[in-house]
């Protein structure tokens, strides 16, 4: 599903913010990356997303060569990952639900997929009661499912969570951490960069560990039984 | 592209316009000021030419003939005058009715001199053609040309009028290319520059936009849909403030300057507006959409 190989990182005449990383995720895994702020967290998944261009080696993701990836190609790979960032990055002029059904406009879905896929992913992350609010009307966990929501509304096979929990209080982290998880448990490969150790070490799952954009460990958590 | 998404960018492009009403209103504020501006030195441009014209179509070059030139042989040089592109009309004066003229003038008051001349008309070899120009600058190829017709004895011209006329046309010209070119410049800068403030308050959502996997056709078509509008109605405005100004003016210069508006023959309203509405519309659309085109380019690339 996504397959680092031998990449490194460096932005203009500095330290790589990544050196010759290996990874490889296989389809339906929920791997968590860790590592402090500078260890090159943010720049993998910028990497992910196409944003950023690796000096060194190449990366596959669903299927998709990034090296040889056209630029006019890339909104169609960005489709099938969702992103959720700390920040939500919700767009603060429009309502829940155009917000979400945002997303799906982008790919050229009709307003009647709109109309009916809306209100049931609102309904997955509890939001239906509030799809006319605005984000600025709803807590830092309510806009947080939101983002989700928007992630997940064209099915994409892959998840991208940038600390998704950064700006959350401990009730409402742990509502979004069991949110991935159901998630992942309906096939989605949850990606989830974060710094929140004590999460990472009660959910049990495969922990990638960067430290100065080195890939220090890469341990295996409990493998998840498909059936 | 679905029809959805087609009414939705250009509901989203409305929607910006309201939603950034102060950005939006310094567009349509610059826009106006210098379509105002193009506008109004249009007019003056445009009144000053017809006006140069009017004067030019007013000089005449005139051509005597040979003696005894038959009447035949007057006609074929009517002919060959007539086809030329820079002659706009010709009249043709016979000896009869220059005399007539002459009389009129020089013998006014001794009627009875003149009648002697009777039946020996002094005047029996001034037939005459006054060819009017459309171009007087080709007054010198012109008169080389009827110097060298076969049957024509003299050619009188007005060297001095038509040389300060062409130069003074020439002079407007350059003048007005000058000046539309820099208040042309003037408007593309202060436009793209509102536009990169708006959209760089915007950045944001862009950058959401395309992570959400967005063409750069779908982020950019509301920016261009308001810019498109912004210069519509940027150019509409100073239009009726123009149209308005105009008339009113016209019709004010003509009642209380009665020697000026003798002078100056002002170009109706219509026939200004006829060329300046689709100019100044093209132009305000123009420039929204390509200020808003080439401005959303360089926030594209997420």
């Amino acid at each position: 599903m996504i397959s680092l190989e031998h990449v490194s990182k460096s932005y203009a005449a500095g330290i790589p913010a990544l050196n010759d990383v290996c990874i490889d995720i296989d389809g339906g895994e929920f791997v968590f990356i860790v590592g402090d702020s500078g260890s090159g967290k943010s720049t993998l998944i910028k990497l992910l997303l196409k944003e950023l261009d690796p000096t060194e080696g190449t990366i596959s993701v669903n299927g998709y060569r990034l090296n040889k990836l056209k630029r006019r190609q890339i909104p169609k790979f960005r489709r099938n990952i969702g992103v959720v960032f700390q920040d939500f990055r919700l767009l603060k002029d429009r309502n829940i639900y155009e917000n979400i059904a945002f997303a799906q406009r982008v790919v050229g879905e009709s307003n009647r997929t709109i109309k009916k896929n809306v209100p049931q992913m609102l309904s997955m992350v509890g939001l239906a009661a509030k799809y006319r609010s605005l984000p600025r009307q709803l807590s830092g966990g309510e806009q947080q499912r939101v983002a989700i929501a928007r992630a997940l509304i064209n099915e994409p096979k892959i998840l991208l969570a940038d600390e998704p929990t950064g700006n959350l209080d401990n009730k409402n982290a742990w509502e979004i951490m069991r949110l991935l998880e159901e998630i992942n448990s309906r096939g989605t490969t949850v990606i989830v960069v974060t710094h929140n150790m004590e999460i990472v070490k009660a959910m049990n799952k495969r922990v990638i560990t960067i430290q100065k954009g080195v890939v220090v460990s890469d341990e295996k958590g409990e493998i998840r039984d498909e059936d | 592209m679905r029809i959805s998404t087609f009414f939705y960018t250009i509901k989203q492009g409305i929607a910006n316009i309201w939603k950034n009403k102060m950005f939006s209103l310094a567009s349509i504020a610059t826009m106006t000021a210098c379509i105002f501006l193009f506008g109004l030195f249009y007019i003056i441009v445009t009144n000053f030419q017809s006006m140069v014209r009017e004067a030019e179509s007013g000089v005449a070059v005139t051509v005597l003939f040979d003696e005894g030139i038959s009447q035949e042989r007057i006609d074929e040089i009517g002919k060959l005058i007539r086809a030329r592109v820079e002659v706009s009309r010709l009249e043709y004066t016979s000896p009869e009715e220059a005399w007539e003229s002459f009389k009129d003038v020089y013998f006014k008051g001794n009627e009875k001199v003149a009648e002697s001349f009777a039946n020996d008309n002094p005047l029996a070899n001034s037939a005459s053609y006054s060819i009017y120009m459309n171009d007087i600058s080709m007054q010198s190829t012109l008169v080389t040309y009827l110097s060298s017709l076969d049957g024509v004895r003299q050619v009188n011209r007005s060297e001095t009028v038509a040389n300060t006329l062409s130069d003074f046309n020439k002079l407007i010209g350059y003048i007005s290319a000058g000046i539309i070119l820099i208040l042309l410049g003037v408007a593309v800068f202060l436009i793209s520059n509102t536009i990169s403030v708006a959209i760089s308050v915007r950045k944001e959502e862009i950058a959401i936009m395309k992570l959400v996997g967005a063409t750069d056709y779908i982020v950019r078509s509301p920016f261009v849909v308001e810019g498109v509008i912004i210069g519509l109605v940027g150019a509409a405005i100073p239009l009726g403030i123009l149209y308005i100004l105009y008339e009113k003016i016209i019709e004010y210069i003509g009642l209380n300057f009665t020697f000026i508006s003798s002078m100056m023959k002002f170009l109706p309203v219509t026939a200004v507006f006829n060329t300046l509405v689709p100019v100044a519309l093209i132009l305000g659309v123009g420039i929204g959409y390509l200020g808003s085109h080439i401005t959303t380019r360089r926030h594209l690339k997420v």
